[in-house]
């Protein structure tokens, strides 16, 4: 074991659980690059990053569900190698997934009893679940079944789990995004309460109020390397959303090729509501001119996912009117789930799109020329146009799926992420064809969670908080300021 | 919901049928003989016997192909058929003044009976989310009760002993196609279907906004525009009238009346010849074909070589759990590869 030594030579604890160099690759995108996370004994720690930062990655390297291509592992200072998850638990780490992994139709004591060994004592468990319970102030009642909780109720049941199998070290991937306020910060108090008793407790977040809250320690991703580290008492809103979106270096202003002409997509008074009936998008008036390239900002639940969906014309608003063609390109940032046929030839995917206008036959001849012209044109590398599309790597994926939506020209094109996992030379073509798209007359809408790929290629940028948008200036401090809600 | 290599798959399944055959104390080289004399070695066997069988397994493997490509887990085709049949066989029955528009007649109301089965776990699965494989396989119990009763009261026979009803008149009756057999014009229909839905699934835009809404609903409906509710509904559909052509077929051109084991389970029978053919319509031919001389051959090992006919279920059986397994290995495989 190595010994950790203080300024003054007295002997300190090792940390908790040190991840160093961690690396992994998934194909051509690389998830982790040299990330490296650091949590203190007795200390709440905040993983912060935009969506695909890396953090989900890292800690399930950490949990032992992903195995990394390099980087050390350490707990209490000694190096540990998980195979699987089960050993991690053994080493006294628990990890509380974004989703619960509970069953509904049992009883929370069952719930817990579930993955143990040997004999079934159920009284022995809810006994052990009461206290647990009482010790951290986790209300819950052993004997009530799971699917009768709330879901504040279930997060807690899914604690006490992990306490009840004497986990020393907890991780929570997006605790608080289920909560409400009052629940929050009561789970945020329970969580400190826990650590200081010489536990340890990671917090999966994009929530920058529950890091500057909650933590001791703040550990920023960015696009799967460690942008900043940091004690939470030191760090300010901004100079978190700067390292979560490496607004540092600020490129030269662009020019947009042509005057831009008549609005093309427009929203006047949009809400969007969603299945809990809250407004996600809430009285939001935008338009997009032809020839205009606009960049959509916003963090995790601000609202601006729903924004492009509704300009997409891919989401219904609940309310106010949506003026658009009847064809709108659309790049949804899951091409995997939303945007490809996985097991299909390209020639089906490319037929795919707008698909519902279609009648008759389907024009196959015809089909196989574009996708031999997007092969080409957008430098997919692929065995032919009948290759499926499962065989492609990602990057080529991502292509493909932007010639197809740009096939014909379409009079707007709406793009999530498009060159999201993509290093740096390979995001430039991306953007070079959106703004290829635009001078030729298209209406181009992206989102990014990269300020820097937002200044260096919108013409506008618009920036969504809490279910509003308003246009910013093309600045990383405005557009910093605008993300978290500050005026001006 | 892809399946295996379906010849190596039909290979595995007659070796199976060897050993099966030495466990029932069987000599297999004899008990094959037997099969095959029974199923395919003569003009009788083949056109009387398995091609016979084959037309209701077609239209019903094909039923089951159309939803399964459309994601519709329809397991009820056997309802379905049976609703299809009974409803041909209540309209010759009580309108035997129709004549020879009878006979077309007969088929549509096939097709409307199938589809009017498959209508309400239609409805439920659209509206509230009810999941069709479990309302579709209930249907089937109520399907065949349905019969029971109807065979013992409203459509007995006129001397109400036996539980059938009368025969149809011969107006309502399907052609035979050769002469000397009892392969009916139901078969060349079957045959027809197949491939009409082989070209509809290929060059069509609706049998690419079935295959798309199958294949991945979330990207036809971003993507394709395409409502995947409502594609799902209308193959739900389709697959209960074709279902309900099977029965009316074999009603029509086999059993010419009603009773309760007028289906040996078609309908089940089929889930695994449209896996076996990997649902693609065109395989469906010699999928049906081939479980057809199974079955067919089954009734001549019982009869000539003392061997359960059960020995082929046990048979079909373990081949739906291959193709399923090969199907969910290659799919991982093919997940793994593609690191995702």
């Amino acid at each position: 074991m190595d010994v950790y030594t203080g300024a003054d030579g007295t002997v300190i604890a090792p940390p908790a659980l040190a991840l160093r160099g961690v690396t992994k690759r998934f194909g051509e995108i690389a998830a982790l690059n040299a990330a490296s996370l650091i949590v203190k004994p007795s200390t709440v720690h905040a993983l912060l990053g935009e969506n695909g930062a890396g953090k989900t990655t890292l800690m399930r390297v950490a949990y032992g569900l992903t195995q990394p291509d390099g980087g050390v592992i350490e707990r209490n200072g000694q190096r540990v190698r998980w195979r699987t998850p089960g050993v991690a638990i053994a080493h006294g780490i628990a990890m509380v997934q974004q989703h619960f992994s509970l069953v509904p139709a049992m009883t929370v004591a069952e719930n817990v009893a579930l993955g143990g060994h040997g004999m079934l004592d159920l009284r022995a468990i809810a006994e052990r679940v009461k206290r647990v319970a009482e010790r951290y102030g986790l209300a819950v009642d052993p004997d009530a079944r799971v699917g009768d909780l709330s879901v504040a109720q279930q997060q807690r049941v899914e604690i006490v789990k992990a306490l009840a199998r004497d986990a020393s070290l907890l991780i929570l991937d997006e605790p608080t995004a289920v909560l409400a306020p009052s629940e929050t910060e009561e789970l945020l108090a329970r969580l400190r309460a826990f650590a200081r008793e010489g536990n340890a407790v990671v917090l999966i977040t994009h929530k920058l109020r529950d890091a500057l809250q909650a933590a001791d320690d703040i550990t920023v991703l960015r696009r799967g390397a460690t942008a900043l580290e940091v004690r939470a008492g030191r760090a300010t809103p901004d100079d978190l959303v700067a390292a979560m979106l490496g607004a540092r270096v600020v490129p030269p202003v662009r020019t947009t090729g042509a005057a831009p002409g008549a609005a093309v997509l427009s929203l006047s008074r949009v809400t969007v509501r969603d299945a809990r009936s809250v407004d996600v998008l809430r009285d939001v008036s935008v338009s997009v001119r032809a020839g205009e390239l606009v960049g959509v900002a916003g963090l995790e639940g601000s609202g601006h996912q729903e924004l492009l969906r509704v300009l997409a014309g891919r989401r219904v608003p609940s309310a106010g009117t949506r003026v658009g063609p009847a064809r709108v390109g659309f790049v949804p940032e899951d091409r995997h789930r939303d945007a490809l046929l996985l097991d299909e030839s390209l020639i089906a995917n490319v037929a795919l799109s707008g698909l519902a206008e279609r009648r008759g036959r389907m024009p196959w001849k015809q089909l196989e020329t574009d996708t031999l012209a997007i092969i080409r044109d957008f430098d997919v590398t692929a065995a032919g146009p009948s290759a499926p599309a499962r065989s492609l790597s990602g990057g080529n994926q991502q292509r493909f799926v932007l010639g197809r939506e740009l096939l014909n020209r379409p009079p707007a094109l709406v793009c999530e992420n498009p060159a999201r996992g993509l290093d740096a030379a390979a995001a430039a073509r991306i953007f070079d064809r959106l703004r290829e798209a635009r001078d030729a007359g298209c209406a181009v809408v992206f989102h990014s969670g990269d300020v820097d790929e937002l200044i260096a290629y919108a013409d506008r940028i618009i920036v969504c908080h809490r279910g509003s948008a308003r246009e910013v200036e093309r600045t990383a401090n405005a557009i910093a300021r605008a993300l978290v809600g500050a005026e001006g | 919901m892809r399946a295996g290599p379906p010849l190596v798959i039909a290979t595995g399944a007659l070796a199976t049928l060897v050993a099966l055959f030495a466990v029932t104390g069987a000599a297999p080289l004899n008990a094959l003989s037997v099969l095959w004399r029974g199923s395919l070695g003569s003009w009788y066997a083949l056109t009387s016997g398995t091609l016979l069988r084959a037309t209701p397994l077609m239209l019903a493997g094909l039923a089951t192909a159309v939803a399964f490509r459309a994601g519709v887990m329809n397991i009820g085709v056997e309802g379905q058929l049976l609703a299809g049949a009974t409803l041909a066989g209540a309209l010759a029955l009580t309108a035997p003044g129709l004549g020879l528009a009878l006979l077309p007649l007969g088929l549509a109301a096939g097709v409307a009976g199938g589809a009017l089965w498959s209508a309400l776990p239609a409805v439920l699965k659209r509206r509230a989310g009810v999941l069709e494989a479990v309302t579709t396989l209930m249907l089937n119990a109520v399907a065949l009760y349905l019969v029971g009763w109807l065979v013992r009261g409203p459509l007995q026979e006129p001397a109400h002993v036996y539980p059938q009803t009368a025969q149809i008149v011969s107006a309502a009756r399907l052609p035979i196609l050769v002469s000397g057999t009892r392969l009916h014009a139901g078969f060349a229909i079957a045959l027809l279907l197949v491939l009409a839905a082989w070209w509809v699934f290929t060059y069509t835009s609706a049998g690419f906004q079935l295959r798309a809404v199958g294949a991945n609903p979330r990207a036809a409906r971003l993507t394709g525009g395409v409502n995947p509710d409502r594609v799902a509904f209308a193959a739900f559909l389709v697959s209960g009238g074709l279902a309900g052509l099977a029965g009316a077929s074999e009603m029509q051109g086999v059993t010419y009346g009603l009773y309760e084991s007028l289906s040996p389970g078609y309908g089940y029978t089929a889930i695994a010849v449209a896996l076996l053919a990997r649902l693609d319509p065109r395989a469906i031919v010699p999928s049906a074909v081939f479980f057809a001389a199974l079955e067919t051959g089954a009734n001549a090992l019982q009869r000539d070589a003392a061997v359960p006919a059960v020995v082929v279920k046990v048979v079909e059986a373990l081949m739906i759990l291959t193709t399923l397994a090969i199907g969910a290995l290659q799919q991982r495989r093919a997940r793994d590869r593609s690191g995702s």
